[in-house]
């Protein structure tokens, strides 16, 4: 019976060999063709989604900069943010994004990069198995639950500490060491992956020259994987720019040109949050506003992102 | 009195050593912060969901009745009803709820307490210094609300779950937030989990990396991931909200009306979010899947599509199940795409549609946390408690799908 089933096509196919020529021949397939050109408009969304971006933050802020107080240079060298009286200087709440994202990398570098050292150089693999998936917990959690630990429990902290009259209730200092306790999974996790791929070989020689654990993984290891952590770090700098919920809590609402980290001041993100909250008008400078603002915070994420996938490309060439 | 070169190699490596040990500690300790950050903010959450209040009554149930109003009949709590509310007040509730006849004593009770007791909460205590600094508080709510009682409260209470918002916290509950939040859920799940996974599907399967279009979509989606949430908050305001609004307020349609700071603008706005990340797990999925299927299903002279769909698809599922449902559970709690999209606290009334104004459970945590009053902080907590309740339930369900569907396929 199965030999039948097997035997009885190329039998018929002795008998006249144009006809199986032609079955045989790649048919279109129209079906086919409808499905593979469905998927391939999936994968074009995207790109509609970078030119929706682009095209939409491009427009708006085109009519913020075409309005008659705002130019460019005043926009990205004023100091004072003040909207209303037709005051658009950017730079306050650049700086304040710029004190928060500084006092999160201050938190989330050192710590990251010791806990990917530890993780990856020191820990038993049972102690790694239990350690990572907590660390990946905290990566977890929604930013909005950061942001309230922030206001509710840090602030508090730093106050007792530094005293109530020097720490605002809404300040940077605690928004960004949050900030950085959200951030050190990535941080942890990027750096691990990167000391990871470091090749066992340079370990065990730097071993054979007589060198301790600790000298084999600073001066072997973490230089061998420098590329990689760096992107880490621009990573997470990326991240921290682009936060928004910790700021928009604990930071404080209201442009304000300090570098007190116990000032109260507005990032950028936590200005476009603060101003979209209600029913904002269309078309009004505070609409407008807001896109310039995006178009900023963007581009710098952007930058960012593509300087940190090129540094851990390059970094992955080198040792695969 | 030259020293002696083997003591002074042996100094030499015991202060390497020392120094190593230190610097283990120090690695060990940066690893061990992350725990210990974790831990503080669980607890620190649960500290202000439970704890000791102050409750100061606009009357005294004791001289509502003879007896505590819990063993009441029905009768007696209408009686109490109509003897200690004013006529117009009586005929609103009336006309809202039903006659007092028609209603159970549990519905009595809670009219009584809500119309006549009027129980207020004048302060609240945190869990850990309710109970170990328990006579401290009591010697303050003795001085400061001599009228008043002092119990324990539980802010997160099924009540706390059932009810809709309200301006004041010890009403309040989390119901429509909890509702919207499905709500957006479902929408970006519906729109982000096919086109997120066809997209997948494409880059691996279909697409040669030598052509230049492909490689700049796989590229874009690398990059769009990386955009920060707020931006796609601003995406979705000009696009969904603001152009499509006639669609997403529900007037093409004839439903709905009004402006298109709805439902489904959030959901797709959450949709564009999540769909870098569920594309790059997808494939990721994909990828895992051996060539060795894919040969043995063209080898039986299946087409592209069939083997994708018979044989590629189901071996990654269980993968591609967990990468959906991370995606999911950012977006759950991602907050700022949706205070740009329109989202509004204020909202009391359970939404009924994809064309529905809104609120979210991360929504409602934003609102509350900003609030002055200290009440507000206590249900923001409760609130925070029901949102990571969700989100690990989600992810234990992740977990377990893909622990059973791994093994059959295996």
């Amino acid at each position: 019976m199965q030999n039948e089933m097997i035997t009885t096509p190329i039998g018929r196919a002795a008998a006249s060999d144009a006809p199986l020529l032609r079955r045989l021949r790649k048919r279109p397939r129209i079906g086919e063709a409808l499905i593979r050109g469905f998927l391939f408009f999936c994968g074009a969304v995207s790109i509609l989604t970078t030119l929706g971006i682009v095209f939409e933050l491009g427009k708006e802020s085109l009519l913020f900069f075409q309005m008659p107080k705002v130019t460019l240079l005043g926009f990205l060298t004023g100091t004072e943010w003040q909207p209303t009286v037709g005051k658009f200087g950017v730079l306050p709440l650049v700086s304040a994004t710029l004190m928060t994202t500084f006092i999160a990398m201050l938190v989330s570098l050192p710590l990251g990069l010791g806990a990917a050292i530890y993780l990856s150089e020191y820990a038993s693999p049972r102690a790694r198995a239990t350690l990572k998936p907590i660390l990946e917990v905290l990566a977890g959690v929604p930013t909005v639950v950061y942001g309230y630990f922030a206001l509710t429990t840090m602030t508090p902290i730093l106050r007792a500490v530094f005293g109530e009259g020097r720490v605002n209730i809404y300040n940077t200092a605690s928004a960004g060491l949050v900030m950085g306790i959200m951030i050190l999974p990535l941080v942890c996790s990027m750096s691990e992956d990167a000391l990871n791929a470091v090749p066992r070989s340079l370990r065990e020689a730097a071993y054979g020259l007589g060198a301790t654990r600790l000298e084999t993984a600073v001066q072997v290891v973490v230089p061998a994987a420098l590329s990689g952590i760096i992107a880490a770090f621009i990573l997470g700098i990326s991240r921290a720019v682009g936060e928004t919920m910790i700021v928009a809590i604990a930071a404080g609402s209201g442009p304000n040109f300090t570098f007190n980290p116990f000032d109260a001041a507005e990032t950028m993100t936590g200005y476009i949050a603060r101003i979209s909250g209600g029913d904002v008008a269309y078309d009004t400078p505070d609409y407008n506003s807001i896109f310039a603002i995006g178009l900023l915070l963007f581009g710098a994420t952007l930058a960012l992102n593509i300087l940190s996938r090129r540094l851990a490309a390059r970094f992955r060439e080198v040792y695969e | 009195m030259r020293a002696n070169l083997f003591t002074a190699d042996a100094n030499d490596l015991r202060r390497r050593r020392a120094r190593g040990s230190v610097w283990q500690a120090l690695f060990f300790f940066a690893t061990i912060i992350g725990l210990v950050a974790l831990a503080v903010l669980l607890v620190s959450v649960a500290d202000r969901a439970f704890g000791l209040v102050v409750v100061e009554d606009a009357v005294n149930p004791s001289t509502l009745a003879d007896r505590p109003l819990e063993q009441l009949s029905g009768a007696e709590l209408a009686q109490v009803l109509r003897e200690n509310l004013r006529p117009a007040r009586l005929r609103a509730i009336e006309r809202e709820q039903g006659r007092l006849e028609t209603q159970t004593p549990a519905e009595l009770l809670g009219l009584v307490t809500d119309e006549i007791v009027k129980p207020t909460v004048e302060q609240s205590y945190y869990l850990f210094e309710s109970l170990f600094q328990r006579g401290r508080i009591e010697a303050e709510a003795a001085v400061k609300y001599p009228g008043a009682r002092l119990e324990f409260k539980a802010w997160l209470t099924p009540a706390f779950i059932q009810n809709s918002m309200s301006a004041t916290p010890e009403n309040a509950g989390v119901r429509t937030a909890l509702f919207g939040s499905l709500w957006i859920i479902a929408i970006t799940i519906l729109v982000a989990f096919p086109v997120g996974v066809g997209a997948a599907v494409y880059l691996e399967e279909y697409a040669s990396s030598s052509n230049r279009i492909n490689r700049i979509i796989q590229t874009n989606i690398d990059n769009l991931a990386g955009v920060p949430s707020i931006v796609y908050g601003i995406l979705g305001l000009a696009i969904f909200v603001r152009t499509l609004g006639r669609f997403t307020s529900g007037e093409a349609f004839g439903a709905g009306g009004g402006n298109g700071r709805t439902i489904l603008s959030a959901g797709l706005t959450m949709a564009l979010l999540i769909l870098p990340i569920l594309i790059i797990n997808a494939q990721e999925a994909i990828r895992a899947v051996p060539n060795s299927l894919r040969q043995a299903s063209y080898g039986l002279g299946a087409t592209q599509w069939q083997t994708i769909w018979h044989h590629v698809l189901p071996y990654a599922f269980p993968g591609i199940l967990t990468g959906t449902i991370l995606a999911v559970s950012r977006a759950i709690g991602e907050t700022a795409p949706l205070i740009l999209v329109g989202a509004s606290s204020l909202i009391n009334k359970d939404p009924n549609g994809p064309f529905a104004f809104f609120t979210a459970l991360p929504i409602q945590i934003y609102n509350w946390t900003t609030r002055p009053q200290a009440e507000f902080r206590n249900i923001a907590a409760a609130a925070i408690l029901v949102l990571v309740i969700l989100l690990l339930s989600l992810n234990s369900v992740a977990i377990l799908l893909r622990n059973r569907l791994s093994r059959r396929t295996t």
